[in-house]
């Protein structure tokens, strides 16, 4: 079982408003993930090891070229406020 | 009370292009958000792809610092909500960085002297930087914050150290350090505005660590920890105790401030980068490894056996590698001991004075020049001062070291012309010719002061006192 508070926590760093509603629905669904978690911990894994990656492929890197970047008017287009070429966002302390 | 420091260092890699996108870096005094695209402004559905040229630069920083280079790395996200990281997550490194444990020499000069010590590093990494955030103000006057994010994604090396640093000094000594390593390995450009920043934990036996972020600058980095120390030694002076917490160094003010963050380690939920994939970077190892030049600590050994010069003056030749090249270039034309005393005593002081680079002076005064003008110097052509006052000129006006002697007659005059002076300083000061003859050593002083004004500062003073000597007692 998952905790309100922790609900909570989780809805705080996703910087997430969450009514009572909301917090009792994630409470409930959350929770049954954890569960299944639980029967997914009862397989022994011990001679497994850990997966990082699900493709099998590494080593995907490419060359240092640079390209043309987008216009700054592109850049904006989605920026709800800006001033000067910035974008401009509430001050977080 | 003991201090214990360590370092986060954050330093940004000098390639073409972003680390996950082929954005170019040449950011710096361009336009806000004109150096963006959709991968490193966090747009949906873009994806991130690995800049070669980045992760050797990094394998070869941790070889630099003798580090482990793993077999194989792996990029995690680390999550945590900021105006200026665009994804909600910044692509880092976790528990399979590109390298472990290494060490770095610097030369601490603390009361005892300069005593060699060591700084062990923890562990090297790879990591995007972030956006700038500017604000109008202070942080915590400003009303809201602009964001730019043209250094989104720029690739950055993290230097890990363990707590062994002593004090705010050896701080600063190791910083310098390792910007000449970086700067030696030509990954790195120290004088590039943001190019270096710095995260410090420090704490006072006795007491919990406090993590100082956001230190911008060489300077910053002492002024910041000497502040932190004292805020702590206050606190535990009265009884109180330093609580364990992240606080934030306002440059402007010179202090440093509690972030009051609720966010903890295991918040940042990290997790393996699924757009990445694992890379195996053990095949770049011995390649990187040829690339590396000879580093300060050889080369300062060598200089001082090859050339004869003081440990001083190796010191201060090789902790910039333009400046040791220059010096390289200029001893093997010039006698090595004379050319160590004008490029470490007086040229690196010009320089230093007009706050300009070796590598922006060497576009000025080029090693032949200084050649050159040692030549003048070591066949009396001219004078100390007639040499320092070429450097100077070709520093502030350019030019050439032949045409500004011509120009500002700086050229030394022959002994007929010294002679000349010294007649005329003889007749016009009889008095002080007569406390000479009654024994008083000042007064040949105050002669030779009016035959070098005589002669505008071209004559060697040693030549003029001798002669002068020789004149009176005839």
């Amino acid at each position: 079982m998952i905790r309100k508070e922790e609900i909570e926590h989780i809805g705080w760093l996703a910087r997430l408003k969450l009514s009572e509603e909301e917090k009792e629905l994630f409470e409930q669904q959350l929770s049954s993930i954890l569960d299944y978690f639980a029967v997914l911990d009862e397989l022994d894994t011990t001679d497994v090891k850990p997966t990082y990656h699900v493709i099998g492929i590494t080593d995907v890197v490419r060359k240092d070229e640079p390209k043309e970047a987008l216009e700054q008017s592109e850049v904006l287009r989605n920026a709800p406020k800006k001033e000067k070429g910035y974008i401009k966002s509430p001050r977080i302390l | 009370m003991d201090v214990k420091i360590g370092l986060e260092c954050h330093a940004q890699l000098l390639t073409k292009s972003k680390l996950f996108c082929p954005c170019s870096t040449d950011y710096h005094n361009a336009e806000p958000n004109t150096h963006v695209c959709a991968t490193c402004l966090g747009l949906p559905g873009a994806l991130p792809a690995v800049n070669r040229r980045a992760l050797r630069y990094g394998i070869k920083i941790a070889l630099a610092l003798g580090c482990t280079v793993q077999p194989e790395t792996i990029f995690y996200r680390k999550n945590y909500y900021y105006p200026d990281l665009p994804r909600g997550f910044q692509i880092t490194q976790y528990d399979f960085p590109i390298a472990f444990s290494g060490l770095v020499r610097i030369e601490s000069d603390g009361d005892d002297g300069g005593k060699e010590r060591e700084i062990r590093i923890t562990r090297v990494h790879m990591e995007e930087d972030p956006g700038r955030l500017v604000y109008k103000g202070t942080i915590d006057t400003a009303t809201y914050a602009l964001v730019d994010y043209n250094r989104s994604g720029m690739p950055l090396v993290e230097i890990v150290t363990e707590p062994d640093l002593k004090s705010p000094k050896e701080a600063r000594i190791f910083l310098g350090k390792l910007r000449s390593i970086l700067e030696y390995l030509d990954v790195f450009d120290g004088n590039l505005e943001g190019a270096m920043r710095v995260d410090a934990n420090i704490s006072i036996e006795g007491g919990e660590r406090a993590e100082v972020k956001n230190i911008s600058s060489f300077k910053g980095v002492e002024k910041a920890l000497y502040f932190e120390i004292t805020r702590q030694r206050n606190l535990l002076r009265r009884g109180l105790t330093v609580q364990q917490e992240t606080r934030h160094y306002d440059e402007v003010r010179g202090i440093t401030l509690s972030m009051r963050t609720k966010e903890f380690e295991h918040d940042y939920r990290y997790f393996p980068e699924p757009d990445l994939v694992p890379i195996r970077i053990a095949k770049y190892i011995e390649e990187v490894r040829r690339e590396i030049p000879e580093l300060p600590d050889e080369k300062k050994l060598r200089f001082i056996k090859r050339y004869s010069i003081t440990r001083e003056h190796a010191n201060s030749l090789t902790f910039d590698i333009h400046t040791a090249d220059f010096y390289e270039d200029v001893a093997s034309k010039r006698d090595p001991k004379l050319s160590a005393t004008w490029i470490a005593d007086v040229l690196k002081g010009e320089l230093n004075y007009r706050s300009i680079s070796m590598r922006e002076a060497s576009t000025r005064i080029s090693p032949d020049d200084f050649v050159t003008i040692l030549t003048y110097l070591k066949t009396g052509v001219i004078t100390d001062r007639g040499a320092t006052e070429i450097i100077r000129e070709m520093l502030d006006h350019g030019g050439k070291p032949e045409e500004i002697m011509e120009k500002k007659g700086l050229g030394s005059i022959g002994s007929e012309a010294i002679e000349t002076a010294i007649e005329a300083v003889i007749k016009e000061n009889e008095s002080a010719v007569q406390d000479y003859h009654a024994g008083k050593k000042e007064a040949l002083n105050f002669l030779v002061g009016q035959v070098m004004k005589h002669t505008r500062g071209r004559a060697e003073p040693k030549e003029v006192r001798t002669m002068l000597k020789e004149k009176m007692e005839r």
